[in-house]
């Protein structure tokens, strides 16, 4: 019995074997102990077929023992709620509880740290919920053992002096958490103890928990006794994605099986998932398994992996890509109106962004508890603002400019510069908090290798819904119709009746009221702060410039080639260096399409 | 004949010209002969301001010689600024050789601290003055070769190629921040020691620098007060007011533009070049797009077309500038934006146009 092959470091103790299997009924000992072996060869210690039935012979006894032992513990059990809580048909892994967990709970100060580990590791599996908290805090060397008055078991709080009962949960006084003793743990034991958290999370109602505890037990590794918790827990799973990974950490334990179909057939199971771990371990097993069908089979399933892995990095490209050419849709959408529409370079463009964004934080400051209600409101409310901006531009300053377009680029500057300095001696030259509602944070996950964010979800569809709004406007509306009659012909469209001072008015307001619109989307997605603009206008100026003047559906096939480029050229050059390439690119365009791609037609020589 | 085109048929010009060879003298003689606490004496503060201005003024002249007379809008004169600067950094950093923090002699410190195992190869020959001077005007002069040929080639014009040439200052920009590139990242080239021998820090090295961008500026006006007034220039104002016209009229249009493209280019890098160990540092900040229209905004204040009013714009913002930044810093963006606004809308020909009648010539 000395030379017993799991008296590995870290691993399982003698003790804890014994332990362990007299809690676990003689039929079921067999299978388990099979796999305790064969967990054990693969670190390459091979344990004689003797030792094996030795230690079998020996659990049964113990097991006998215990049971004796068990009859008398009820009887110490002082006014417990929580005995019949305890799941104890449905899990066959674990034997019927004749001893309740909370005597097992009240074990803990005993005896060695083996004994320790052997009756956390039964806690572990007994589905109860408060186990996880208590071997937290005794990793955590906050788990105290009292012995006066009576021998209780206090959790400290992880703050300091306060805590709790861990068997009843009731709060204690600083002074009985001042006199509980420590229950000593060691690395090893810190260790498992960590494992066994995630064994105990496993039945958590919470299925994000029971994902997260899976995940770390992928990590891990699963001890033998373990995996036959996991296989009662694959019956009571429901929620997909958790059995899923539940299924992955069985198989990854069953690639250490002694036995080659067995090995074969994890890495069947094995196939489906994308997790990095399981490549790890694939790739160890194609490598060095000794069987060449099992060699050759997880190879073939590595390719498999990689095959879909490279789907769905492209997909996640393609993602990104959309979500920045819809970000840049966005930001140059209202300068195709004022630039390419009406011909007005217009470089306060980034500072009617940001004033938009601005009107965001400042709706959000006056009422701080209704978030999702206040960037719904700043989305006309920006518009309004910007808009109303932009007709003051228009009447001020760009009207007397109509005509000379590199004057209009020289002014607007300027406007830009003031708008600037005006935010900054208005709210703060700092960057202000935006917050994001609930509902915009987080991502939606797909699979280990894809998850997608919700907030670039929200500005694909938002930026589609703003360019159809504008498409609209601009063919179906009567202003539409006369900004297009002005900017085709302005003399004819005056004869005819147009009153186009107004109508450049209006347009330039429309256009300056969209950049307010497309700064309340992006001050959810990067910092609010008087320079935002600025990051904002060379690209939408590209933008425009590439698409072609004077053309929306120019805007949209710009903006999103551009962020379709720039981010399938980032994984391999980096960011910096994509945006250079990227430039380079419509420099180098715009000599073989001067125009851009969709150009205006007709018969003037000159624009 | 040719005084009396370079000089007598431009009264504006010919001022300008004497108040620039007036502080040429002066300057000098109140920073260097003057007694410290005579009121009449110069600090060397004002003497290394003033040769940045000086500087500045080239690099508006050279931007007034392709606008004013070609039509040509760049928005990225800084790109060529900064890349004669960065020519001119490149050989002040070989001259610190040993000195440096890490005194590696072979390497500039950022290098060392990069862990480069030898000078890059672009690097090679920087140590030598005449050669660093040659790429101050080369590599601007070639950038502005290819970029002109291929822009002007394809008729790209006006709106399209001020964005196109942003487009290029900005890539320039996010370049030098890489710290790959090898010419110091967001630092940029500082700490310099000595050029031709002579310390930057010394006073006398400043006054030396003044007097050789106050001659800088004074030729550069000649030599495109030249331009403008000859054959080549005549044409090239038949370009800017109707290029189709003059097309069609058989000029090769793309081969006048390139070619003042490129001198215009050469000035700007020069200019960047005096400037570099005027300010003690070159960094990619030279490069941003803000600065470039900083640029023209001189020349449109000065007026653009003029030449000389290029000069007095340079000198009015940069004063302007250097006087509100210090005694009200929060008002400097307003007040250059409000004079961004002003002089496009009600001063369409700059402070020039304020003291020049009116003639068909000068038609924007």
């Amino acid at each position: 019995m000395t030379a017993l092959p799991l008296a590995r470091p870290g691993g399982l103790g003698l003790l804890a074997l014994l332990l362990l299997l007299a809690f676990t009924p003689p039929a079921q000992a067999d299978a388990q102990a099979a796999q305790t072996h064969s967990a054990g060869s693969a670190e390459g210690i091979v344990s004689p077929l003797t030792d094996l039935i030795d230690d079998t012979a020996d659990a049964a006894t113990a097991h006998a023992g215990n049971r004796a032992i068990d009859a008398s513990a009820p009887a110490l059990v002082e006014g417990n709620e929580h005995t019949a809580a305890v799941p104890t048909a449905e899990e066959p892994g674990v034997s019927v509880a004749e001893v309740s967990i909370d005597e097992r709970i009240r074990q803990l100060p005993h005896g060695s740290f083996n004994d320790r580990r052997a009756v956390a590791e039964e806690l572990a599996m007994a589905g109860d919920p408060r186990v996880a908290g208590i071997l937290t805090a005794l990793a955590d060397g906050r788990l105290l053992a009292l012995d006066e008055p009576r021998a209780r078991i206090l959790i400290r709080d992880a703050s300091g002096r306060l805590g709790r009962d861990a068997i009843t949960g009731e709060p204690v006084s600083a002074e009985l958490i001042a006199a509980g003793r420590r229950i000593p743990v060691h690395n090893p034991l810190r260790n498992t103890l960590r494992s066994l958290v995630a064994v105990a999370t496993i039945s958590d109602p919470a299925p994000e928990r029971r994902a997260t505890s899976l995940r770390r037990l992928l990590r891990d590794g699963v001890s033998p006794e373990m995996l036959d918790y996991l296989d009662a827990r694959v019956e009571q799973e429901t929620v997909p994605l958790v059995l899923d990974l539940l299924q992955t950490v069985r198989a990854m334990a069953h690639l250490e099986s002694d036995y080659a179909d067995q090995r074969l057939q994890a890495i069947e199971v094995l196939r489906g998932s994308l997790l990095a771990e399981v490549r790890v371990r694939l790739d160890a097993a194609a490598e060095r398994d000794e069987d060449a069908a099992v060699r050759d089979s997880a190879a073939e399933a590595i390719d498999s992996i990689e095959t879909r892995i490279a789907v769905y990095r492209f997909t996640e490209n393609l993602f990104f890509g959309l979500s920045a050419g819809s970000v840049l849709l966005l930001a140059a959408i209202g300068l195709a109106i004022t630039f390419g529409v009406m011909g007005v370079i217009n470089m306060a463009h980034g500072e009617l962004i940001m004033i938009g964004a601005y009107t965001t934080w400042f709706l959000q400051t006056l009422m701080p508890e209704a978030l999702s209600a206040s960037i719904l409101l700043a989305i006309p409310a920006a518009f309004v603002v910007a808009g109303l901006v932009g007709i003051a531009m228009e009447r001020g300053v760009i009207q007397f400019l109509y005509g000379r377009p590199l004057e209009t680029l020289l002014a607007t500057f300027g406007i830009s510069l003031i708008l600037q300095q005006a935010v900054r001696t208005l709210f703060s030259p700092l960057n202000r908090p935006v917050a994001s509602p609930d509902w915009l944070s987080g991502s939606l996950y797909i699979n280990p290798v894809l998850s997608l964010t919700w907030s670039r979800l929200y500005i694909v569809i938002f930026a589609i819904l703003v360019f159809v709004a504008l498409l609209l406007v601009m063919k179906k509306t009567s202003l539409g119709l006369k900004v297009r009659a002005v900017a085709q012909n302005r003399p004819m469209a005056r004869a005819l009746g147009v009153r186009t001072s107004w109508v450049d008015a209006l347009t330039f307001g429309l256009g300056a009221g969209i950049a307010g619109v497309a700064g309340v989307a992006l001050s959810q997605l990067t910092n609010v702060g008087p320079n935002m603009g600025q990051a904002y206008v060379i690209d939408s100026f590209m933008v425009v410039v590439f698409g072609g003047v004077g053309n929306l559906w120019g805007t949209l096939v710009g903006a999103m080639g551009l962020g379709m480029m720039t981010k399938f050229l980032e994984p391999h050059t980096g960011a910096v260096l994509a945006k250079i390439l990227v430039l380079i690119f419509i420099i180098l365009f715009i000599q073989r399409r001067p125009r851009g791609l969709f150009p205006k037609k007709g018969r003037a020589a000159e624009a | 004949m040719l005084t009396q085109r370079l000089f007598l048929s431009d009264w504006g010009g010919l001022t300008v010209l004497v108040l620039l060879l007036a502080l040429m003298v002066a300057v000098p003689i109140a920073n260097l002969v003057v007694p410290p606490d005579s009121p009449w004496h110069l600090s060397t503060y004002w003497v290394a301001l003033l040769g940045k201005f000086l500087t500045f003024a080239l690099l508006a002249l050279s931007i007034d010689l392709i606008w004013g007379y070609a039509g040509i809008l760049s928005l990225g004169h800084g790109a060529f600024f900064g890349l004669g600067g960065y020519a001119m950094g490149m050989h002040l950093t070989r001259q610190i050789g040993d000195r440096g923090v890490y005194g590696n002699p072979e390497l500039p410190d950022f290098m060392v601290f990069l862990s480069y195992e030898s000078l890059p190869w672009y690097w090679w020959g920087f140590d030598m003055f005449w050669f660093a001077m040659l790429m101050v005007v080369l590599v601007p002069g070639l950038l502005a070769l290819v970029f002109g040929w291929l822009a002007f080639r394809s008729r790209v014009t006006g709106v399209y190629f001020a964005i196109i040439t942003q487009a290029l200052v900005f890539a320039l920009m996010l370049a030098f921040f890489r710290n790959e590139m090898g010419f110091g990242g967001n630092n940029g080239l500082t700490d310099f020691k000595e050029i031709l021998g002579f310390s930057v820090q010394a006073r006398e090295t400043r006054v030396g620098l003044f007097v050789i961008s106050a001659l800088a500026v004074i030729l550069a006006y000649l030599a495109a007060r030249f331009i403008v007034t000859s054959r080549f220039g005549r044409v090239l104002v038949a370009v800017r007011d109707a290029e189709n016209r003059a097309r069609f009229a058989g000029y090769r249009v793309e081969h006048y533009k390139l070619w003042l493209f490129v001198f215009s280019a050469m000035l700007a890098g020069i200019a960047g070049a005096l400037y570099v160990p005027q300010v003690g540092i070159i960094n990619p900040g030279e490069f941003s797009p803000l600065r470039s229209i900083e640029a023209v905004l001189w020349v449109a204040v000065g007026g653009r077309g003029s030449l000389f009013g290029a000069i007095i714009g340079a000198f009015a913002v940069n004063g302007a500038k250097t006087w509100f930044t210090t005694a009200y810093p929060e008002v400097w963006l307003f007040a250059l934006g409000a004079l961004f606004v002003l002089v496009t809308v009600f001063l369409p020909r700059g402070l020039v146009g304020l003291f020049r009648r009116r003639t068909r010539e000068d038609q924007p």
